[in-house]
């Protein structure tokens, strides 16, 4: 769990750098541009394929761990510890996890589908927009203004979405690092510091995107 | 210190053996002094019980000084009660008010069985100790000091995991029943000396092998063992033994 959740750690810094490109308020155009670049070269394509494996790992893991975890204790106990010896979060690593599945399975529809499949099987294809060079690229920031704009269920599922990812990750980042094998106390304050900024600052400029174009804050 | 009596309600788990289904039972205790252990009033609630004519209740217990790790009594949804720190032969009444509910339950893991009432079977600790907790080499009669050079924060944190005494609050406490901080202050002491370095790679391998067929589950990090530790074994330990096991079974061929 801790080598995969790194992985994607590192995947999601590259994520939020590209949803940043919004905020250039160029009407998307080096949006666009980013995205064309992770959609075109053959490197990013076969990265994209170790991506999937990835989340795949991670989540069939994630599961069986789970699962097995549960059946440890068939007899539960009457009065719970709960807080009182960890995080709520920590201990519901599963129920968080599921439900950035649920999300993820979402986004993936909204935005991954239509650019990588659109045209086959009868899914929509995007917008073409060219810029300077003359060369048609997807219009990916048009798809984010259709998804987004007016549409407040799915800017609040893509909101909740990024609240259990902050969740998710400020248990797993640390604890990715303590399973690696992270003891020295120098480096566990600091990987715990980073660790919650980190779980704080990226999901928050995930949601700041669909709340920017639901409100208008960029053009 | 405020000295006082109490009257006291317990709710505690009976069950005749490994096979009964077992339920809670509900008894009063009066006149319970603050002075006692939490044994102690026990020992009380028994001697009723006996006068009664009624089966005591059978819990585990041998030094009543906080040393051995027999004492075992999950208090109000707590390994050993609400004070940390303490074993259950340590914790005193006076960490009860007069007119507490008490709910005693017996460790629950699949992995300790239940014996009777609150007694469980935790011989699963001596077989992964038996897998690889020892050292093999004749350390001879005992050394003078300072013979062999270990350095001080070493021998420190040595000995602070060698304070485990094997009482499995930690794998009570722990969501995934995972027996993780004991096998890792039982790795890290021994690791961590030199006496210790020849099987540091086998120990680890083996005791985490033994470890996982006697069915607790795997560790996730959430601290729970860490908090209700009666010895405050840190959480250090298990990255430590994360790191040990990484090494080992990267060089080891097993
Ligand atoms: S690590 Fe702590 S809780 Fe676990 S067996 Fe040792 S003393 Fe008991
Ligand atoms: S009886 Fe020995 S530690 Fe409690």
């Amino acid at each position: 769990m801790g080598l995969t959740g790194l992985f994607l750690i590192s995947f999601l810094v590259v994520h939020s750098g590209i949803n940043a490109c919004i905020w250039a308020n160029d009407h998307g155009e080096m949006f666009n541009k980013a995205a064309h670049f992770m959609g075109a070269s053959v490197v990013i394509r076969i990265l994209e394929n170790g991506l999937f494996v990835g989340f795949i790992i991670h989540i069939v893991q994630g599961f069986i761990l789970v699962a097995k975890n549960r059946s440890r204790r068939k007899i539960g106990y009457q009065v719970a510890l709960g807080n009182r010896g960890s995080r709520w979060y920590s201990r519901s690593m599963g129920l968080l996890g599921t439900l950035i599945l649920l999300f993820l399975v979402l986004h993936l529809y909204h935005f991954w589908t239509p650019s990588r499949l659109g045209g086959y099987f009868n899914i929509h294809e995007l917008q073409p927009v060219a810029y300077e060079n003359g060369k048609e690229i997807h219009n990916l920031y048009a798809e984010m203004l259709q998804v987004f704009q007016g549409n407040s269920p799915v800017v609040l599922i893509y909101v909740l979405g990024c609240f259990s990812l902050s969740f998710h990750l400020m248990h797993g980042f640390q604890s990715a690092f303590r399973t690696l094998g992270l003891h020295n106390q120098r480096y566990v304050v600091i990987v715990k510091t980073v660790g919650t900024l980190y779980s704080i600052i990226i999901p928050l400029a995930l949601a700041m995107m669909p709340l920017s174009i639901y409100f208008h804050w960029v053009n | 210190m405020e000295h006082y009596k109490m009257n006291l309600t317990l709710k505690v788990w009976r069950q005749k053996n490994h096979q009964d289904k077992g339920q809670f039972v509900t008894y009063q205790v009066a006149g319970i002094s603050s002075e006692m252990s939490f044994l102690e009033m026990f020992d009380v609630l028994n001697e009723n019980l006996i006068e009664e004519g009624k089966e005591p209740i059978a819990f585990d217990h041998d030094c009543r000084e906080g040393i051995c790790g027999t004492c075992s009594m999950y208090i109000n949804g707590r390994p050993h009660g609400p004070w940390q720190g303490t074993t259950t032969c340590q914790l005193h009444m006076r960490a009860f008010k007069d007119g507490d509910t008490i709910v005693v339950e017996p460790w629950r893991a699949n992995a300790f069985p239940v014996v009777k009432d609150l007694i469980v079977d935790r011989s699963a600790f001596d077989r992964i100790i038996q897998a690889g907790g020892f050292i093999s080499v004749n350390t001879g009669n005992a050394v003078d000091g300072n013979t062999l050079p270990i350095e001080k924060s070493r021998a420190d944190e040595s000995f602070a995991a060698a304070a485990c005494i094997g009482c499995g609050a930690c794998v009570a406490a722990c969501k995934n029943s995972s027996a993780m901080l004991f096998v890792s202050a039982k790795v890290s002491h021994l690791a961590l000396l030199p006496q210790g370095e020849p099987e540091k790679h086998s120990r680890v391998l083996n005791m985490i092998t033994h470890m996982d067929k006697e069915g607790f589950g795997a560790c996730s990090n959430t601290g729970a063992c860490e908090a209700v530790c009666p010895k405050e074994i840190s959480l250090d330990n298990i990255a430590r033994l994360n790191m040990e096991y990484l090494g080992s079974s990267l060089t080891m061929d097993k």
